[in-house]
Protein backbone atom coordinates (compact mmCIF):
# COMPACT_ATOMS: atom_id res chain seq x y z
CA UNK A 1 0.00 0.00 0.00
CA UNK A 2 1.46 3.06 -1.11
CA UNK A 3 1.87 6.05 1.46
CA UNK A 4 -0.20 9.07 0.19
CA UNK A 5 -1.96 11.04 2.69
CA UNK A 6 -4.36 12.78 -0.06
CA UNK A 7 -7.28 11.94 -1.74
CA UNK A 8 -8.18 12.07 -5.21
CA UNK A 9 -10.54 14.80 -3.86
CA UNK A 10 -8.17 16.42 -2.44
CA UNK A 11 -5.48 16.17 -5.24
CA UNK A 12 -8.18 17.57 -7.01
CA UNK A 13 -9.26 20.52 -5.15
CA UNK A 14 -5.49 21.56 -5.04
CA UNK A 15 -4.88 21.25 -8.71
CA UNK A 16 -8.07 23.52 -8.93
CA UNK A 17 -6.63 25.93 -7.08
CA UNK A 18 -3.25 26.41 -8.60
CA UNK A 19 -4.97 25.94 -12.66
CA UNK A 20 -3.66 22.91 -13.54
CA UNK A 21 -5.83 19.95 -15.13
CA UNK A 22 -3.46 17.05 -13.64
CA UNK A 23 -0.37 16.23 -11.96
CA UNK A 24 1.27 15.55 -15.05
CA UNK A 25 0.56 18.69 -15.99
CA UNK A 26 2.92 20.33 -13.27
CA UNK A 27 5.92 18.54 -15.74
CA UNK A 28 5.04 20.55 -18.53
CA UNK A 29 8.19 22.42 -19.16
CA UNK A 30 10.24 18.83 -19.30
CA UNK A 31 10.75 18.67 -23.21
CA UNK A 32 8.87 14.90 -23.68
CA UNK A 33 12.13 13.46 -25.38
CA UNK A 34 13.94 13.56 -21.90
CA UNK A 35 11.03 11.90 -19.91
CA UNK A 36 11.42 8.69 -19.36
CA UNK A 37 8.37 6.73 -20.63
CA UNK A 38 8.91 3.05 -20.04
CA UNK A 39 11.14 1.22 -17.63
CA UNK A 40 11.90 -1.15 -20.01
CA UNK A 41 15.39 -1.43 -19.13
CA UNK A 42 14.70 -2.24 -15.32
CA UNK A 43 14.99 -6.22 -15.63
CA UNK A 44 12.15 -7.79 -13.67
CA UNK A 45 12.71 -7.90 -10.11
CA UNK A 46 15.19 -10.64 -8.83
CA UNK A 47 15.61 -12.59 -5.64
CA UNK A 48 17.88 -10.62 -3.16
CA UNK A 49 20.41 -14.17 -3.39
CA UNK A 50 20.32 -13.36 -6.96
CA UNK A 51 20.98 -10.01 -6.99
CA UNK A 52 24.09 -10.48 -4.63
CA UNK A 53 25.43 -12.19 -6.73
CA UNK A 54 25.08 -10.42 -9.74
CA UNK A 55 26.84 -7.72 -8.04
CA UNK A 56 30.14 -9.85 -6.77
CA UNK A 57 30.16 -10.75 -10.44
CA UNK A 58 30.09 -7.25 -11.23
CA UNK A 59 32.60 -6.23 -8.66
CA UNK A 60 35.28 -9.00 -9.65
CA UNK A 61 35.02 -7.59 -12.95
CA UNK A 62 37.13 -4.66 -11.19
CA UNK A 63 39.87 -6.77 -10.46
CA UNK A 64 42.38 -5.33 -7.81
CA UNK A 65 44.10 -2.95 -9.95
CA UNK A 66 47.25 -1.13 -8.63
CA UNK A 67 45.62 2.85 -8.03
CA UNK A 68 47.95 5.53 -8.59
CA UNK A 69 44.81 7.92 -9.64
CA UNK A 70 44.53 10.67 -6.60
CA UNK A 71 42.58 13.72 -7.86
CA UNK A 72 40.53 14.28 -4.69
CA UNK A 73 39.53 11.17 -3.80
CA UNK A 74 42.90 8.81 -1.99
CA UNK A 75 43.60 5.30 -0.97
CA UNK A 76 44.61 5.42 2.45
CA UNK A 77 45.13 2.56 4.86
CA UNK A 78 42.27 1.79 7.13
CA UNK A 79 42.95 -0.10 10.65
CA UNK A 80 40.64 -2.53 10.49
CA UNK A 81 39.00 -1.50 13.85
CA UNK A 82 37.60 1.77 12.25
CA UNK A 83 34.19 0.16 10.64
CA UNK A 84 34.10 -2.49 13.25
CA UNK A 85 33.30 0.00 15.89
CA UNK A 86 31.62 2.42 13.35
CA UNK A 87 28.89 0.35 12.58
CA UNK A 88 28.22 -1.40 15.87
CA UNK A 89 24.76 -0.73 16.50
CA UNK A 90 25.31 2.36 18.70
CA UNK A 91 26.97 4.53 16.01
CA UNK A 92 25.04 3.17 13.47
CA UNK A 93 23.06 5.57 12.03
CA UNK A 94 23.00 8.14 8.97
CA UNK A 95 21.53 10.90 10.94
CA UNK A 96 22.81 13.30 13.55
CA UNK A 97 19.56 13.85 16.32
CA UNK A 98 17.54 16.57 15.83
CA UNK A 99 16.48 16.68 19.50
CA UNK A 100 18.92 18.99 20.82
CA UNK A 101 20.30 16.71 23.77
CA UNK A 102 19.29 13.36 23.01
CA UNK A 103 21.77 10.27 21.41
CA UNK A 104 24.53 12.11 24.49
CA UNK A 105 26.99 9.46 22.82
CA UNK A 106 26.50 10.66 19.32
CA UNK A 107 27.05 13.89 20.02
CA UNK A 108 29.69 13.87 22.00
CA UNK A 109 31.41 11.51 19.12
CA UNK A 110 30.75 14.52 16.77
CA UNK A 111 32.12 16.91 19.74
CA UNK A 112 35.32 15.08 19.69
CA UNK A 113 35.26 15.13 16.06
CA UNK A 114 34.60 18.91 15.73
CA UNK A 115 37.91 18.80 18.53
CA UNK A 116 40.25 16.97 16.17
CA UNK A 117 39.16 19.06 12.74
CA UNK A 118 39.78 22.11 14.85
CA UNK A 119 43.09 21.70 15.67
CA UNK A 120 43.80 19.97 12.27
CA UNK A 121 43.02 23.00 10.87
CA UNK A 122 43.99 25.58 13.42
CA UNK A 123 40.83 27.00 13.31
CA UNK A 124 38.49 28.04 16.43
CA UNK A 125 34.64 26.13 15.53
CA UNK A 126 34.10 23.22 13.40
CA UNK A 127 30.71 21.72 11.65
CA UNK A 128 29.16 18.47 12.07
CA UNK A 129 30.16 18.30 8.65
CA UNK A 130 28.73 18.48 5.20
CA UNK A 131 27.83 16.80 2.26
CA UNK A 132 30.94 16.28 0.42
CA UNK A 133 34.19 18.35 -0.34
CA UNK A 134 32.84 19.97 -3.31
CA UNK A 135 29.66 21.56 -1.56
CA UNK A 136 31.29 22.50 0.89
CA UNK A 137 33.32 24.74 -0.84
CA UNK A 138 30.05 26.18 -2.91
CA UNK A 139 28.61 26.83 1.20
CA UNK A 140 32.00 28.43 1.51
CA UNK A 141 31.72 30.65 -1.17
CA UNK A 142 27.95 31.74 0.30
CA UNK A 143 28.92 31.75 3.70
CA UNK A 144 31.70 33.94 3.08
CA UNK A 145 29.78 36.50 1.14
CA UNK A 146 27.44 36.32 4.39
CA UNK A 147 30.21 37.07 6.96
CA UNK A 148 32.07 39.88 4.65
CA UNK A 149 29.49 42.39 4.82
CA UNK A 150 31.70 45.15 4.08
CA UNK A 151 31.31 44.20 0.40
CA UNK A 152 28.20 43.60 -1.45
CA UNK A 153 29.53 41.97 -4.58
CA UNK A 154 29.49 38.58 -4.65
CA UNK A 155 33.11 38.26 -6.38
CA UNK A 156 34.88 35.12 -6.06
CA UNK A 157 38.62 34.81 -6.66
CA UNK A 158 38.96 30.77 -7.54
CA UNK A 159 42.75 29.48 -8.68
CA UNK A 160 42.49 27.60 -12.17
CA UNK A 161 44.53 25.26 -9.93
CA UNK A 162 41.68 24.08 -7.28
CA UNK A 163 39.64 20.38 -8.20
CA UNK A 164 37.83 21.28 -11.37
CA UNK A 165 34.73 19.32 -10.37
CA UNK A 166 35.10 21.54 -7.00
CA UNK A 167 34.64 24.78 -9.16
CA UNK A 168 31.97 23.13 -11.23
CA UNK A 169 30.02 22.74 -8.40
CA UNK A 170 30.61 26.11 -6.67
CA UNK A 171 29.60 27.48 -10.05
CA UNK A 172 26.15 25.26 -10.25
CA UNK A 173 25.62 26.36 -6.93
CA UNK A 174 25.98 30.04 -6.46
CA UNK A 175 25.47 30.74 -9.88
CA UNK A 176 21.90 31.60 -9.46
CA UNK A 177 22.82 33.87 -6.58
CA UNK A 178 24.40 36.11 -8.46
CA UNK A 179 27.46 34.97 -7.55
CA UNK A 180 30.88 36.33 -10.40
CA UNK A 181 33.47 33.51 -10.23
CA UNK A 182 36.80 35.02 -11.37
CA UNK A 183 39.24 32.29 -12.58
CA UNK A 184 43.07 32.94 -11.65
CA UNK A 185 45.67 31.15 -13.87
CA UNK A 186 48.27 29.61 -12.48
CA UNK A 187 52.44 30.12 -13.43
CA UNK A 188 53.44 27.56 -15.84
CA UNK A 189 56.41 26.55 -13.84
CA UNK A 190 55.32 26.02 -10.51
CA UNK A 191 51.42 25.24 -10.77
CA UNK A 192 50.13 27.57 -8.78
CA UNK A 193 48.83 31.03 -8.20
CA UNK A 194 50.90 33.78 -8.05
CA UNK A 195 50.37 37.17 -6.42
CA UNK A 196 51.04 38.73 -9.79
CA UNK A 197 48.05 37.39 -11.41
CA UNK A 198 45.97 38.87 -8.61
CA UNK A 199 47.52 42.36 -8.84
CA UNK A 200 44.78 42.97 -11.77
CA UNK A 201 42.08 42.55 -8.47
CA UNK A 202 43.71 45.17 -6.13
CA UNK A 203 42.05 48.08 -4.60
CA UNK A 204 38.55 45.92 -5.83
CA UNK A 205 35.58 44.32 -4.82
CA UNK A 206 36.09 41.20 -3.64
CA UNK A 207 34.00 38.67 -1.46
CA UNK A 208 36.55 36.02 -0.76
CA UNK A 209 40.09 34.55 -2.46
CA UNK A 210 39.90 30.59 -2.62
CA UNK A 211 43.09 28.86 -2.14
CA UNK A 212 43.73 25.37 -2.19
CA UNK A 213 46.25 23.74 -0.24
CA UNK A 214 47.59 21.62 -2.15
CA UNK A 215 46.39 22.04 -5.18
CA UNK A 216 44.69 19.88 -7.79
CA UNK A 217 47.86 19.51 -9.22
CA UNK A 218 49.96 18.50 -5.50
CA UNK A 219 51.84 22.10 -5.54
CA UNK A 220 52.16 23.83 -2.68
CA UNK A 221 50.44 27.23 -2.93
CA UNK A 222 52.10 30.21 -0.99
CA UNK A 223 49.65 30.52 1.58
CA UNK A 224 51.22 33.28 3.52
CA UNK A 225 51.31 35.80 0.56
CA UNK A 226 48.13 35.01 -0.53
CA UNK A 227 46.14 34.87 2.30
CA UNK A 228 47.68 38.42 3.71
CA UNK A 229 46.57 39.42 0.22
CA UNK A 230 43.33 38.72 0.18
CA UNK A 231 43.16 40.31 3.77
CA UNK A 232 44.63 43.37 2.38
CA UNK A 233 41.74 43.75 0.16
CA UNK A 234 38.92 43.57 2.49
CA UNK A 235 38.22 39.63 1.52
CA UNK A 236 38.13 36.84 3.24
CA UNK A 237 40.13 33.72 2.75
CA UNK A 238 38.52 30.23 2.29
CA UNK A 239 41.27 27.28 2.12
CA UNK A 240 40.14 24.08 0.34
CA UNK A 241 42.41 21.70 2.18
CA UNK A 242 43.76 17.71 2.10
CA UNK A 243 42.74 16.70 5.86
CA UNK A 244 45.93 14.32 5.65
CA UNK A 245 48.46 17.23 4.54
CA UNK A 246 47.72 19.28 7.21
CA UNK A 247 49.24 16.65 9.63
CA UNK A 248 52.76 18.29 8.02
CA UNK A 249 51.70 21.65 6.35
CA UNK A 250 50.80 24.75 8.51
CA UNK A 251 47.82 24.70 9.58
CA UNK A 252 45.16 27.15 7.75
CA UNK A 253 44.39 28.92 11.11
CA UNK A 254 48.33 30.21 10.79
CA UNK A 255 48.05 31.48 7.24
CA UNK A 256 49.67 34.65 7.10
CA UNK A 257 49.27 37.48 9.82
CA UNK A 258 45.66 36.55 10.46
CA UNK A 259 44.97 33.03 9.18
CA UNK A 260 42.01 31.42 6.38
CA UNK A 261 38.50 32.80 7.71
CA UNK A 262 37.08 29.51 6.13
CA UNK A 263 38.37 26.00 5.81
CA UNK A 264 36.83 23.02 3.76
CA UNK A 265 37.65 20.17 1.86
CA UNK A 266 36.74 16.25 1.47
CA UNK A 267 37.08 14.01 4.93
CA UNK A 268 37.52 10.77 2.40
CA UNK A 269 41.20 10.31 3.35
CA UNK A 270 40.55 10.48 6.94
CA UNK A 271 38.53 6.63 6.85
CA UNK A 272 36.70 6.10 4.37
CA UNK A 273 37.19 3.72 1.35
CA UNK A 274 37.62 5.49 -2.03
CA UNK A 275 34.33 2.96 -2.83
CA UNK A 276 33.35 4.36 -6.33
CA UNK A 277 33.05 8.02 -5.14
CA UNK A 278 30.99 7.73 -2.50
CA UNK A 279 29.50 8.41 0.51
CA UNK A 280 32.39 10.70 1.76
CA UNK A 281 32.22 13.97 3.78
CA UNK A 282 32.72 17.21 3.50
CA UNK A 283 34.34 19.49 6.45
CA UNK A 284 34.10 22.93 7.31
CA UNK A 285 35.77 24.96 9.83
CA UNK A 286 35.80 28.57 10.44
CA UNK A 287 36.90 31.52 12.99
CA UNK A 288 34.68 32.50 15.97
CA UNK A 289 33.55 35.61 14.47
CA UNK A 290 31.90 34.11 11.54
CA UNK A 291 30.25 31.13 13.51
CA UNK A 292 26.64 32.22 13.26
CA UNK A 293 26.57 32.52 9.07
CA UNK A 294 28.11 29.08 9.40
CA UNK A 295 26.03 26.26 7.31
CA UNK A 296 25.76 23.12 9.16
CA UNK A 297 25.13 21.50 12.75
CA UNK A 298 27.49 22.17 15.78
CA UNK A 299 27.72 20.21 18.78
CA UNK A 300 28.67 21.97 22.40
CA UNK A 301 29.85 20.74 25.63
CA UNK A 302 27.72 22.30 28.54
CA UNK A 303 26.64 21.42 31.91
CA UNK A 304 23.41 20.27 33.19
CA UNK A 305 21.30 21.23 36.33
CA UNK A 306 23.74 19.47 38.74
CA UNK A 307 27.25 20.29 36.64
CA UNK A 308 27.31 17.12 34.77
CA UNK A 309 29.58 17.04 31.87
CA UNK A 310 26.90 17.53 28.42
CA UNK A 311 26.58 17.75 24.68
CA UNK A 312 24.10 19.69 23.33
CA UNK A 313 23.46 20.76 18.99
CA UNK A 314 23.95 24.43 19.51
CA UNK A 315 23.52 27.78 17.55
CA UNK A 316 20.29 25.94 15.93
CA UNK A 317 18.77 29.34 15.57
CA UNK A 318 20.56 29.37 12.15
CA UNK A 319 19.08 26.38 10.87
CA UNK A 320 17.02 25.27 8.25
CA UNK A 321 14.25 23.37 10.48
CA UNK A 322 14.12 26.82 12.65
CA UNK A 323 14.92 29.68 10.36
CA UNK A 324 13.34 28.41 7.25
CA UNK A 325 13.95 29.79 3.91
CA UNK A 326 16.21 32.00 5.92
CA UNK A 327 18.83 29.28 7.25
CA UNK A 328 22.35 29.69 6.73
CA UNK A 329 21.85 26.70 4.10
CA UNK A 330 19.66 24.46 2.89
CA UNK A 331 22.10 21.35 3.42
CA UNK A 332 20.80 20.83 7.19
CA UNK A 333 21.84 17.15 7.91
CA UNK A 334 25.84 15.85 8.02
CA UNK A 335 27.37 12.59 7.27
CA UNK A 336 27.03 11.35 10.46
CA UNK A 337 28.51 7.79 9.69
CA UNK A 338 31.40 8.13 7.69
CA UNK A 339 32.30 11.36 10.35
CA UNK A 340 32.50 8.39 13.21
CA UNK A 341 34.43 6.41 11.09
CA UNK A 342 36.98 9.15 10.38
CA UNK A 343 36.56 9.85 14.30
CA UNK A 344 37.60 6.61 14.95
CA UNK A 345 40.16 6.49 12.11
CA UNK A 346 41.65 9.85 13.45
CA UNK A 347 41.80 8.29 17.02
CA UNK A 348 43.61 5.73 16.25
CA UNK A 349 46.17 7.13 14.47
CA UNK A 350 46.61 9.80 16.63
CA UNK A 351 48.88 12.72 15.59
CA UNK A 352 51.82 10.89 15.60
CA UNK A 353 50.49 8.41 13.20
CA UNK A 354 48.81 10.70 11.00
CA UNK A 355 52.12 12.37 10.46
CA UNK A 356 53.27 9.62 9.33
CA UNK A 357 51.06 8.76 7.10
CA UNK A 358 51.14 12.04 5.36
CA UNK A 359 54.96 11.44 5.30
CA UNK A 360 55.27 7.90 3.53
CA UNK A 361 52.94 9.29 1.41
CA UNK A 362 54.87 12.44 0.55
CA UNK A 363 58.19 9.91 0.23
CA UNK A 364 56.56 7.28 -2.47
CA UNK A 365 55.12 10.34 -4.37
CA UNK A 366 59.16 11.66 -5.12
CA UNK A 367 60.12 8.05 -5.23
CA UNK A 368 57.82 7.68 -8.18
CA UNK A 369 58.08 10.77 -9.61
CA UNK A 370 61.94 10.32 -9.39
CA UNK A 371 62.39 6.91 -10.73
CA UNK A 372 59.32 8.23 -14.23
CA UNK A 373 61.66 11.30 -14.82
CA UNK A 374 65.00 9.47 -15.55
CA UNK A 375 62.70 7.93 -18.36
CA UNK A 376 63.22 9.56 -22.17
CA UNK A 377 60.61 11.71 -22.47
CA UNK A 378 59.01 12.04 -19.27
CA UNK A 379 59.23 14.89 -17.24
CA UNK A 380 57.79 16.39 -14.04
CA UNK A 381 55.67 19.70 -15.58
CA UNK A 382 56.00 21.77 -12.50
CA UNK A 383 58.81 22.50 -9.87
CA UNK A 384 58.40 23.31 -6.39
CA UNK A 385 57.30 21.75 -3.70
CA UNK A 386 54.22 19.15 -3.21
CA UNK A 387 52.15 16.31 -1.68
CA UNK A 388 51.22 13.58 -2.46
CA UNK A 389 50.25 14.44 -6.47
CA UNK A 390 52.46 15.58 -9.33
CA UNK A 391 51.86 16.01 -12.61
CA UNK A 392 54.06 14.00 -15.38
CA UNK A 393 54.46 15.07 -18.84
CA UNK A 394 54.37 12.03 -21.73
CA UNK A 395 55.75 11.28 -25.08
CA UNK A 396 52.50 10.56 -25.99
CA UNK A 397 48.65 11.46 -25.17
CA UNK A 398 47.86 10.53 -21.56
CA UNK A 399 44.98 8.04 -22.50
CA UNK A 400 46.84 5.83 -24.55
CA UNK A 401 49.15 4.91 -21.21
CA UNK A 402 46.24 4.82 -19.06
CA UNK A 403 44.68 2.30 -21.04
CA UNK A 404 47.76 0.81 -21.92
CA UNK A 405 48.74 0.38 -18.28
CA UNK A 406 44.91 -0.69 -17.29
CA UNK A 407 45.14 -3.67 -18.84
CA UNK A 408 48.68 -4.48 -16.71
CA UNK A 409 45.99 -3.86 -13.71
CA UNK A 410 47.71 -0.73 -13.09
CA UNK A 411 45.34 2.81 -12.60
CA UNK A 412 48.05 4.99 -13.77
CA UNK A 413 46.38 8.43 -13.20
CA UNK A 414 44.15 11.02 -14.00
CA UNK A 415 44.20 12.15 -17.92
CA UNK A 416 44.38 16.22 -17.10
CA UNK A 417 43.56 16.51 -21.26
CA UNK A 418 39.95 17.00 -20.96
CA UNK A 419 40.55 20.08 -18.20
CA UNK A 420 43.73 21.62 -18.45
CA UNK A 421 44.34 20.97 -22.89
CA UNK A 422 47.43 23.30 -22.64
CA UNK A 423 49.47 21.10 -20.22
CA UNK A 424 49.68 18.75 -23.03
CA UNK A 425 50.14 15.10 -22.65
CA UNK A 426 49.55 15.51 -19.02
CA UNK A 427 49.38 12.48 -16.80
CA UNK A 428 48.18 13.60 -12.35
CA UNK A 429 49.72 10.70 -10.29
CA UNK A 430 49.36 9.92 -6.72
CA UNK A 431 50.67 7.69 -4.57
CA UNK A 432 50.33 7.01 -1.19
CA UNK A 433 51.30 4.92 1.91
CA UNK A 434 49.56 1.69 0.62
CA UNK A 435 52.43 1.67 -2.65
CA UNK A 436 55.63 -0.57 -1.46
CA UNK A 437 58.87 0.04 -3.25
CA UNK A 438 57.97 -3.13 -5.42
CA UNK A 439 54.22 -1.46 -6.87
CA UNK A 440 56.26 2.05 -7.14
CA UNK A 441 58.93 -0.46 -10.04
CA UNK A 442 56.25 -1.90 -10.82
CA UNK A 443 54.62 0.99 -12.39
CA UNK A 444 57.89 2.46 -13.75
CA UNK A 445 58.49 -0.90 -15.75
CA UNK A 446 54.70 -0.85 -17.13
CA UNK A 447 55.08 2.78 -17.94
CA UNK A 448 58.43 1.82 -19.71
CA UNK A 449 56.80 -1.00 -21.30
CA UNK A 450 53.80 1.51 -22.83
CA UNK A 451 56.16 4.00 -23.86
CA UNK A 452 58.32 1.49 -25.58
CA UNK A 453 61.47 3.19 -23.95
CA UNK B 1 1.32 44.12 29.99
CA UNK B 2 4.50 45.35 27.92
CA UNK B 3 5.38 48.84 27.90
CA UNK B 4 4.52 51.28 24.87
CA UNK B 5 6.17 54.28 25.05
CA UNK B 6 3.85 57.38 24.46
CA UNK B 7 6.58 59.23 22.14
CA UNK B 8 7.77 56.34 19.99
CA UNK B 9 6.23 54.79 16.69
CA UNK B 10 5.77 51.21 16.19
CA UNK B 11 5.09 49.21 13.59
CA UNK B 12 3.11 45.82 13.02
CA UNK B 13 6.41 43.89 12.75
CA UNK B 14 7.40 45.00 16.81
CA UNK B 15 9.96 47.71 15.56
CA UNK B 16 9.69 50.37 17.80
CA UNK B 17 11.05 54.16 15.90
CA UNK B 18 12.38 57.17 18.22
CA UNK B 19 12.56 60.28 15.31
CA UNK B 20 15.33 62.52 16.80
CA UNK B 21 15.97 66.07 16.75
CA UNK B 22 18.27 66.00 13.59
CA UNK B 23 15.60 63.73 11.89
CA UNK B 24 17.55 60.37 12.03
CA UNK B 25 15.73 57.75 13.24
CA UNK B 26 16.77 55.23 15.92
CA UNK B 27 15.11 52.13 15.87
CA UNK B 28 14.64 48.88 17.95
CA UNK B 29 12.01 45.85 18.54
CA UNK B 30 9.41 46.11 21.53
CA UNK B 31 9.18 45.20 25.05
CA UNK B 32 6.20 42.94 23.84
CA UNK B 33 8.69 41.44 20.97
CA UNK B 34 11.66 40.86 23.36
CA UNK B 35 9.10 39.29 25.67
CA UNK B 36 8.28 36.83 22.77
CA UNK B 37 11.53 35.86 22.00
CA UNK B 38 12.63 35.35 25.20
CA UNK B 39 16.47 35.55 26.45
CA UNK B 40 18.59 37.10 22.88
CA UNK B 41 21.66 35.47 22.60
CA UNK B 42 22.95 37.32 19.50
CA UNK B 43 22.04 40.32 17.39
CA UNK B 44 23.27 41.13 13.83
CA UNK B 45 22.88 44.54 13.27
CA UNK B 46 23.40 46.03 9.96
CA UNK B 47 26.75 48.03 9.09
CA UNK B 48 26.73 52.29 8.92
CA UNK B 49 26.00 52.96 4.59
CA UNK B 50 24.10 49.96 4.20
CA UNK B 51 20.69 51.02 2.16
CA UNK B 52 17.20 49.75 2.72
CA UNK B 53 14.15 49.92 1.55
CA UNK B 54 10.78 49.90 3.45
CA UNK B 55 10.34 46.29 4.55
CA UNK B 56 13.79 44.83 3.85
CA UNK B 57 15.54 42.75 6.80
CA UNK B 58 17.61 44.89 8.40
CA UNK B 59 19.27 43.09 11.27
CA UNK B 60 18.37 39.24 13.01
CA UNK B 61 18.05 39.23 16.46
CA UNK B 62 18.35 35.48 17.44
CA UNK B 63 17.32 33.86 20.86
CA UNK B 64 18.12 30.30 22.14
CA UNK B 65 14.55 29.10 20.06
CA UNK B 66 14.16 31.52 17.28
CA UNK B 67 15.97 34.00 15.12
CA UNK B 68 13.82 36.48 14.10
CA UNK B 69 14.60 39.46 11.19
CA UNK B 70 14.04 43.19 12.61
CA UNK B 71 12.88 45.27 8.88
CA UNK B 72 13.18 48.60 8.28
CA UNK B 73 10.44 50.75 8.90
CA UNK B 74 10.73 52.81 6.50
CA UNK B 75 13.75 53.55 3.70
CA UNK B 76 16.79 55.00 3.90
CA UNK B 77 20.69 54.79 4.81
CA UNK B 78 22.26 52.69 7.85
CA UNK B 79 23.95 55.54 10.10
CA UNK B 80 25.10 52.67 12.44
CA UNK B 81 24.10 49.61 14.49
CA UNK B 82 24.21 49.53 18.15
CA UNK B 83 27.73 47.94 18.87
CA UNK B 84 26.68 46.99 22.78
CA UNK B 85 24.71 44.09 21.61
CA UNK B 86 27.62 42.57 20.44
CA UNK B 87 28.81 41.04 23.50
CA UNK B 88 25.95 41.82 25.26
CA UNK B 89 22.30 40.90 23.34
CA UNK B 90 20.66 41.19 27.29
CA UNK B 91 20.99 44.31 27.45
CA UNK B 92 18.12 44.45 24.44
CA UNK B 93 15.81 41.96 27.03
CA UNK B 94 16.94 44.73 29.99
CA UNK B 95 16.45 47.67 28.04
CA UNK B 96 14.73 47.54 24.75
CA UNK B 97 13.83 51.27 24.52
CA UNK B 98 16.61 52.53 25.69
CA UNK B 99 20.09 51.16 25.92
CA UNK B 100 18.92 47.98 23.65
CA UNK B 101 18.02 50.09 20.34
CA UNK B 102 19.26 48.13 17.40
CA UNK B 103 20.01 50.76 14.37
CA UNK B 104 19.91 53.92 13.67
CA UNK B 105 18.40 55.16 10.29
CA UNK B 106 18.77 58.70 7.83
CA UNK B 107 15.22 58.00 6.18
CA UNK B 108 15.31 59.10 3.12
CA UNK B 109 11.71 60.64 2.99
CA UNK B 110 10.35 61.79 6.08
CA UNK B 111 6.86 61.71 5.13
CA UNK B 112 7.00 57.88 5.36
CA UNK B 113 6.79 58.27 8.53
CA UNK B 114 3.16 59.16 9.19
CA UNK B 115 2.41 55.59 7.99
CA UNK B 116 3.37 54.06 11.29
CA UNK B 117 1.47 53.49 14.48
CA UNK B 118 1.08 55.51 17.36
CA UNK B 119 1.53 54.11 20.61
CA UNK B 120 -2.20 53.99 21.38
CA UNK B 121 -2.68 52.68 17.39
CA UNK B 122 0.19 49.13 18.71
CA UNK B 123 -1.49 48.97 21.67
CA UNK B 124 -4.45 48.18 19.71
CA UNK B 125 -3.51 46.14 17.05
CA UNK B 126 -1.39 44.19 20.23
CA UNK B 127 -5.15 43.38 21.36
CA UNK B 128 -6.37 42.60 17.97
CA UNK B 129 -3.52 39.61 17.47
CA UNK B 130 -4.21 38.19 20.91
Amino acid sequence: MPFIPHTEAEVSRMLAAIGANSIEDLFDEIPENLKVKSFDNIPARRSEMEVSRLMHERAETDGQPLCFIGAGAYEHHIPAAVWQIATRGEFYSAYTPYQAEASQGTLQLIYEYQTMMCSLTGMDVSNASLYDGATGLAEAVLMAARANRKVKEHRVLMPASVHPYYRACAKAICDAQGFEFISIEFDDSTGTTLLDSLKAYEGQAISSLVIPQPNFFGQLEAVDQLTDWAHAQGALVIGVVNPVALALLKAPGQWGTQGADIVCGDGQPLGAPLSSGGPYYGFMCCKQQHVRQMPGRIVGRTVDLEGKVGYTLTLQAREQHIRRAKATSNICTNQGLVVTASTIHMSLLGAEGLRRVASACWHNTRKLVDALCTIDGVDAVFTGAGFHEAVIRLPKPAAEVIDALSKRDILAGLDLHAHYPTLGNALLVCVTETKSDADITRYVDELKAALGA
Amino acid sequence: MSQIPAELKYTKSHEWIRVEADGSLTIGITDHAQEALGDLVFVETPEAGQSFGTGDAAAVVESVKAASDVYAPVAGDVIGGNDVLADAPETLNDDPYGEGWIFKLQPADAGELDGLMSADGYADFLKSEQ
